[in-house]
C-alpha cells in the first residue's frame, strides 16, 4: 500500500505533533508514503472565499503531482480532505471545468488528468486496511479509556463530495476506537462543528462552540477526545483553557490527534506521539493506561 | 410493518421538561413520516401535536427532526430512515423555543428574515443591464428555492451558540436582493450585513447545506455575499481580512504560516493584539508556533503557485466573452 502523504499546513506549522505520530503509524501498519514536499496548501475553503477558480487551480497542481507519481493521495487532515475531496469531485464530473483550470496551469507545462483519488488516513485505515487488520497492531489495548470522537465538519459534509461516512451517523472513528478496545462515547456534539474558522475574528462564538461540544463529551465521562482534523484540535486544545472561563466550569479534556489515538494503542511512548506539545496536559489519559510520560 | 415511533412530548401545562414516549402502528412501503403522525394523532393520541399543511414539501411547515436531523416529515420516508438509522426518533426543531410537542414559535426566525428587509427597492427599469437580468436566475443560485421552514437555522452551530446571527435562511434570501439586478441598494445591503450576527458570523461547517431540503445551499450564498463584498472594497473587517490576507500568504509562501496569520488578519488593533498574545506566546514554548519572519518560508514548489496566481488574474482581466 502506497500513497502520496499530502501533510497540509498545520501538521507542518502549529501543530508538529500530528505528522509526528503519522510517520511513526503509517511505518507500522505498512502504509509507505511518499510526502508531497513540493504541495501547496489546499485553501482551506477560505481562497474560494476569493477566488473559487484559483483554489481549484492550486489544488489541480497536487492532484498533477500525484498523478505523475501514479498515486493517489493520503490526506492527514479533515479539512484538507473535506477541501480537496469536493476539488477532485468537481474537477472530475463539471462538464468543461477540468479544461478551464488545467489552462491556468498550462503556462507551467503542469495538466491534471482527472485519475486522481483523495482519502484521509481514517478513511484508509477503517476502509481499506481494516479494523481486523488494525487490531493486529494493538499492543496495549487501551482498556480504561472513554473515547469522545469529533468528526470536524470538513470530513463529512457536505456528503455528496465525500461520501464515506453517513453525515447524520457517522462510524468510522467509533469503529477506530473500538478496534483499539476503548470505548466510544456518544454524544451530540461528535457531528458538530469546533469553530476552529472563526477564531481570531469571532472568539466569543468560536469558544462558545468549543464549550458546548466539551461539556457534552464530559457529562458522557469521557477521559479524551479524538479528531482526524488537526484544525479542530487547536481550537479544541489551546482555546480549551478560555472556553472554561467563558462556561465557568472546568473541563480539563486531553484532545488527542488520529494518529496518537492509535499510537498509544500500538504501544508507542506519549513524547514518542508529541503529546507534549498539547497545551491541555494529557497526563490524565497517560495515568489512565499506566504508562509515565 | 409494525414500527415504533420514539416522539418527544412536552405539554407546557404540566411537564416540567420534555420527554420521549413510544408509539406503535402498523405502515406500509412508502410510508412518509407525516402520514404516520397523522395516523397516530387519528388514531392514537389526539394530543399529539405538529404543524403541516401542503404534503407536498413546498408549504415548509413540517420541518422537525428526524432521527437526529432536521428534515420534512413529508418528504422523508420512514423505511430508509429505519434501514439508515435502525429507528425512528422525532423530536422539534433545535434552536427555537418549544411551544407543544413537535411545534416551535418560529417568530425570532420570521425576525431574521425580516430583518434584511426581504423586498427589492427597485431601479427605475432604464438603468437595469439587460445582460445581467438575462443571467439573473442563474446568479440567484437556487436560493429563491427556499420554502422558509427553518431546518437550516435549527442546525446552524452557529445560531446554537450566538442567538444574535442572522442565520442561514435570512443571509440566503439577502443574497438573492444583492444578485438581483434590478436592486438598487445593494451596497447599504453589504453594509449592512459586515457587523456582529452578519455574513462574517458563519462558520462554514456546512450544516445548512447538508439539511436543506431545497437544496437552497445557504452556507454558499453566504460566501458569495461575503466575496460581493471584498469586490466592493468592504476589505477593513477582520472576516475579509482573514480571507485576503490568507490569500496573499499562500501567493508569497505556497502554505500557511500559522505565526504571520493572526498578525495580518488582526493588524493594529491592540486589544485584539493582547487578546491573542498570551495564547502565542504558550503555543511557542510548546513549539506549536512557527516564527513568522522566517528565512525561506516558502514550498520548494513556489515558482509554479506564483505562475498559477499570475495565470489567474490575466484570465480575469481578459474581457468576458
Amino acid at each position: 500500500m502506497k500513497y502520496a502523504l499530502y501533510t497540509g499546513c498545520a501538521a507542518k506549522g502549529a501543530c508538529p505533533e500530528l505528522y509526528q505520530s503519522t510517520t511513526l503509524i503509517t511505518k507500522r501498519l505498512g502504509i509507505e508514503v511518499v510526502e508531497m514536499i513540493n504541495a501547496a496548501c489546499c485553501g482551506a475553503g477560505v481562497i474560494t472565499e476569493a477566488d473559487p477558480d484559483l483554489a481549484l487551480a492550486i489544488n489541480a497542481r497536487t492532484f498533477a503531482q500525484a498523478e505523475a507519481l501514479g498515486l493517489d493521495i493520503m490526506t492527514i487532515c479533515g479539512t484538507c480532505q473535506g477541501v480537496m475531496g469536493m476539488a477532485n469531485h468537481r474537477l472530475k464530473t463539471e462538464e468543461g471545468l477540468l479544461d478551464r483550470i488545467n489552462a491556468l496551469l498550462a503556462p507551467e507545462g503542469i495538466r491534471y488528468g482527472g485519475e486522481v483519488q483523495v482519502k484521509h488516513l481514517l478513511w484508509i485505515i477503517v476502509g481499506e486496511i481494516g479494523v481486523e487488520a488494525l487490531q493486529q497492531h494493538v499492543t496495549r489495548p487501551l482498556e480504561n479509556l472513554r473515547i469522545a470522537p469529533f468528526y470536524g465538519c470538513y470530513i463529512l459534509r457536505p456528503s455528496k463530495y465525500l461520501g464515506f461516512d453517513d453525515p447524520e451517523n457517522p462510524v468510522s472513528l467509533e469503529k477506530l476506537i473500538s478496534a483499539l478496545s476503548a470505548h466510544p462515547v456518544d454524544y451530540e456534539g461528535r457531528t458538530k462543528c469546533c469553530g476552529f474558522p472563526l477564531v481570531l475574528e469571532k472568539e466569543p462564538i468560536a469558544i462558545g462552540m468549543v464549550g458546548a461540544n466539551l461539556k457534552e463529551a464530559k457529562e458522557e465521562l469521557a477521559d479524551a477526545m479524538v479528531t482526524p482534523c488537526p484544525l479542530c484540535h487547536m481550537n479544541l486544545d489551546i482555546y480549551q483553557g478560555r472556553a472554561e472561563d467563558k462556561i465557568g466550569e472546568k473541563l480539563g479534556l486531553p484532545i488527542l490527534h488520529l494518529p496518537q489515538l492509535v499510537g498509544l494503542a500500538m504501544g508507542f511512548s506519549p513524547k514518542e506521539l508529541g503529546m507534549t506539545r498539547h497545551l491541555v496536559p494529557t497526563d490524565k489519559v497517560v495515568e489512565k493506561i499506566q504508562l509515565k510520560v | 410493518m409494525r414500527v415504533t415511533f420514539h416522539i418527544q412530548k412536552y405539554n407546557p401545562e404540566g411537564d416540567s421538561k420534555p420527554h420521549e414516549e413510544p408509539y406503535r402502528l402498523d405502515v406500509g412501503r412508502g410510508t412518509t413520516v407525516l402520514e404516520a403522525l397523522v395516523r397516530l394523532k387519528n388514531e392514537v393520541d389526539g394530543t399529539l401535536t405538529f404543524r403541516y399543511a401542503c404534503r407536498s414539501a413546498i408549504c415548509g411547515s413540517c420541518a422537525m427532526e428526524i432521527n437526529g436531523t432536521e428534515k420534512l416529515a413529508c418528504k422523508t420516508q420512514i423505511r430508509p430512515e429505519l434501514e439508515r438509522h435502525g429507528e425512528i426518533r422525532i423530536g422539534p426543531l433545535d434552536n427555537l423555543p418549544l411551544i407543544k410537542d413537535l411545534v416551535v414559535e418560529m417568530a425570532p426566525f420570521w425576525e431574521k428574515v425580516r430583518s434584511i428587509q426581504p423586498w427589492i427597492e427597485p431601479l427605475p427599469p432604464e438603468q437595469v443591464d439587460p445582460i445581467r437580468m438575462r443571467d439573473a436566475y442563474k446568479a440567484f443560485n437556487n436560493v429563491e428555492a427556499c420554502i422558509l421552514c427553518g431546518a437550516c437555522v435549527a442546525a446552524c452551530t452557529v445560531y446554537e451558540v450566538e442567538k444574535g446571527f442572522a442565520g442561514p435562511a435570512a443571509l440566503a434570501k439577502a443574497y438573492r436582493f444583492v444578485a438581483d439586478p434590478r436592486e438598487s441598494i445593494v451596497s447599504e445591503r453589504l453594509n449592512q450585513m459586515q457587523g456582529d450576527g452578519g455574513i462574517w458570523d458563519c462558520t462554514r461547517c456546512n450544516y445548512c447545506v447538508e439539511v436543506c431540503p431545497k437544496d437552497v445551499k445557504p452556507m454558499e450564498a453566504i460566501i458569495l455575499l461575503r466575496r460581493a463584498s471584498i469586490q466592493s472594497g468592504l476589505t477593513q473587517t477582520m472576516g475579509s481580512r482573514h480571507v485576503t490576507s490568507f490569500v496573499d500568504i499562500i501567493r508569497h509562501e505556497g502554505r500557511l504560516n500559522e505565526g504571520l496569520m493572526p498578525m495580518m488578519v488582526i493588524g493594529f488593533r491592540f486589544k485584539d493584539l493582547f487578546r491573542i498574545l498570551p495564547l502565542g506566546l504558550r503555543m511557542f514554548l510548546k513549539g506549536k508556533v512557527p516564527f513568522p519572519f522566517k528565512f525561506r518560508a516558502a514550498i520548494p514548489g513556489i515558482k509554479q503557485v506564483r505562475s498559477i496566481f499570475e495565470a489567474r488574474r490575466n484570465a480575469k482581466n481578459e474581457p468576458p466573452r
